[in-house]
């Protein structure tokens, strides 16, 4: 009889290191988790969460007036001057526009999100993954500068507008206060455009995850028991998509938060955060008020996180 | 009367795929109906052409005498209990039940006490504060049935409601579904691919195939007087002779059917029908020993009580039958 036919009850051992290495790890599998998991925590606890602790410990650092020097003595002065008039504008103006910024992509991502999880089956699943992706395969900036021509005054949006004989629209939004200006491309709507469209993905994708996760027949459920659609949607549906919702909001509102290049191209001169901290380590020379100002969106996401919570928003996960 | 639930030559196709086709039915107020067939027979298109989840392609669907199609789910006052229960993760178990009060604008102290006694009926009192992820398999299935009855609706329908229970919990829903059933007085629609359940608990059994009903008629018809092949073999497995072998019982017939138990193995009155045969096949099933008997090339099967002594395989054997269990049918 050939050896393929009849196995032994319990095979020798594999030959060399490799089968000595194999067993040592099948009895001792916390080794195994170790040596998968080490390099990776090390990396995240040392280099990542390390060099961001050693970041927010600048913030309660000052800087000496004078001589431009950093006192490394702790003091909360450098977030006096964090809440002073100037600087307290640009952590609220910031903070309007990611709110805005990420409600306005809900409410554009989740019917997107919904045909995906709900209707899109084969090919146009396909069409709609690549829809949502291809955008981010190109270069960041030249999709912002892309956006700058759009929106300019001599820009096709303009030109759409006046074809359309909207011109009399367009005007009369730039000419609103605060939210207006000289032209779409300097203006807080051009910024508030180029912030949704940029950040988009992030929120689509997952709503879209959460809602494929909710069953079909919840929803026949729903409406079995006397829901109708908008109450279908109210009860159940969206508090089942919420913490997709939420998931995605964390991505358009910290992103919104940080990036100091969008306001920079796309805008009205006046500083968001991440232009502050930029301006502040680099030709100020202030590290702790840079410091200081990013820990400003790590406080605005922990509170953030902490009320969703406590609303409820995953409850269903 | 008017009939709870009306089909008139009702068919649901989707593209060449024919999943209910022109279904005539009617169930009477007040009846344990049971569709019975295998998967894919069309009797869950029809449990959802009834809730409306489903449109009719072609015929007429009318519920308590009023038009059903194009009319939404939320609109008819039919509640279903979905085969994997379809409870709604994010609520307790107290606001799942309350669930259809709620969208129908009833007072919270008002809904929050039927959903209270809801439960009591499925004997869950005081698990309305958990979730539905905290209940174990049975558990859910009562709060899915409080759920849809708290609405009372005029007919209920369930879909598979026992088929992930295991066996001792499926016998004690069974009798609990029938007495409630007979308490509430409701229309309950069931759908089952389970013979015994539908033997059980229906009043009548329409089983289905290919999307037609192959037979109506009460748990006794359907068992004993199978129309079709399909209905003899599908429910409890008879045997169907052949059109030869009944002209040797003097039987002049297309086809019969034999249930395995109507048959005694070597015993015969004068008055009874006899076969010989051979045994080739025999296997016990704990009450009774299932024993094939081939018979001039048909193959029989025979239940035969476990206190009775079963033949060896390769014995000569007299098979022996009453004229009245013989089932003579129209179809080959």
């Amino acid at each position: 009889m050939s050896a393929l036919a009849t196995p032994a009850a319990i095979t020798p051992n594999r030959p060399g290191l490799t089968g000595r290495l194999s067993d040592f790890l099948w009895k001792h599998p916390h080794v195994l988790l170790a040596i998968l998991l080490g390099p990776p925590v090390l990396w995240l606890g040392i280099i990542y969460l390390g060099s961001l602790f050693a970041l927010l410990l600048q913030s309660f650092f000052s800087i000496d007036d004078f001589s431009g020097l950093i006192n490394y003595e702790f003091t909360l002065s450098t977030y006096k001057q964090l809440l002073s008039d100037a600087n307290f504008d640009i952590i609220v103006r910031t903070i309007t526009m990611a709110a805005v910024v990420t409600i306005f992509s809900a409410l554009i991502a989740f019917p997107i999100a919904y045909y995906a999880a709900r209707y899109a089956k084969g090919k146009w699943k396909a069409v709609f993954y690549l829809g949502i992706m291809l955008p981010l395969w190109s270069s960041y900036l030249v999709k912002i500068y892309a956006w700058k021509l759009i929106l300019a005054k001599e820009g096709i949006l303009t030109w759409a507008f006046a074809k359309l004989h909207l011109l009399w629209l367009l005007d009369a939004w730039l000419a609103l206060p605060i939210i207006g200006g000289n032209s779409l491309s300097v203006s807080y709507t051009g910024t508030f455009l180029v912030f949704v469209y940029v950040w988009m993905p992030f929120m689509i994708l997952p709503i879209q995850a959460a809602l494929e996760r909710v069953p079909g027949n919840l929803i026949e459920a729903s409406s079995d028991l006397g829901g109708t659609p908008q109450q279908t949607f109210r009860h159940v549906l969206f508090p089942l998509a919420l913490p997709g919702i939420v998931a995605g909001s964390i991505f358009t509102f910290s992103l919104t938060l940080g990036d100091y290049i969008i306001p920079q191209i796309v805008g009205s001169s006046r500083l968001f955060i991440g232009q502050a901290v930029y301006a502040q380590q680099g030709t100020a020379g202030n590290i702790p008020l840079a410091a200081a100002f990013t820990v400003v969106p790590i406080v605005i996401m922990g509170l953030y996180l902490w009320m969703a919570k406590r609303m409820g928003a995953f409850d269903a996960l | 009367m008017t009939a709870a639930v009306l089909f008139e030559n009702v068919s649901r196709h989707f593209g060449a795929v024919k999943a209910v086709d022109a279904v005539d039915l009617e169930i009477a107020a007040g009846e344990f109906f049971a569709m019975l067939g295998p998967s894919g027979s069309g009797k869950t298109t029809c449990l959802r052409l009834m809730a409306g989840f489903e449109q009719p392609t072609g015929g007429h669907i009318e519920i308590f005498g009023e038009t059903a199609e194009g009319v939404p789910p939320y609109r008819r006052s039919v509640n279903t209990v979905f085969q994997d229960y379809a409870l709604f993760p994010h609520l307790s178990i107290l606001d799942n039940v309350a669930y259809g009060l709620m969208v129908k604008g009833i007072g919270k102290d008002e809904r929050r006490k039927a959903a209270e006694d809801a439960l009591a009926m499925v004997k869950l009192p005081g698990y309305g504060q958990r979730r539905p992820g905290q209940l174990s398999g049975g558990q859910r299935q009562r709060v899915a049935l409080a759920r849809a009855l708290v609405n009372k609706p005029k007919v209920l329908l369930l879909d598979e409601p026992l088929g992930a229970l295991d066996l001792k919990l499926r016998e004690q829903m069974q009798e609990e579904l029938k007495s409630l059933q007979k308490s509430l007085g409701i229309t309950f629609v069931f759908v089952t691919h389970d013979q015994g359940e539908a033997l059980s608990m229906a009043d009548r059994i329409a089983v289905f195939n290919d999307g037609k009903i192959q037979q109506l008629g009460t748990p006794e018809d359907i068992y004993k007087r199978p129309q079709t092949r399909f209905v003899a073999d599908f429910v409890g497995s008879s045997n169907v002779l052949s059109s030869a072998t009944c002209a040797r019982l003097g039987v002049p017939a297309k086809a019969a059917s034999l249930r395995p138990e109507a048959i005694a193995i070597g015993t015969s009155w004068a008055e009874q029908l006899s076969l010989p045969g051979t045994v080739t096949a025999r296997s016990f099933l704990g009450a009774t020993n299932r024993v094939s008997v081939d018979c001039a090339g048909e193959k029989i099967i025979v239940a035969s009580p476990a206190a009775m002594p079963v033949p060896d395989i390769g014995a000569e054997v007299q098979l022996a039958f009453s004229r009245n269990d013989l089932h003579l049918m129209e179809e080959a």
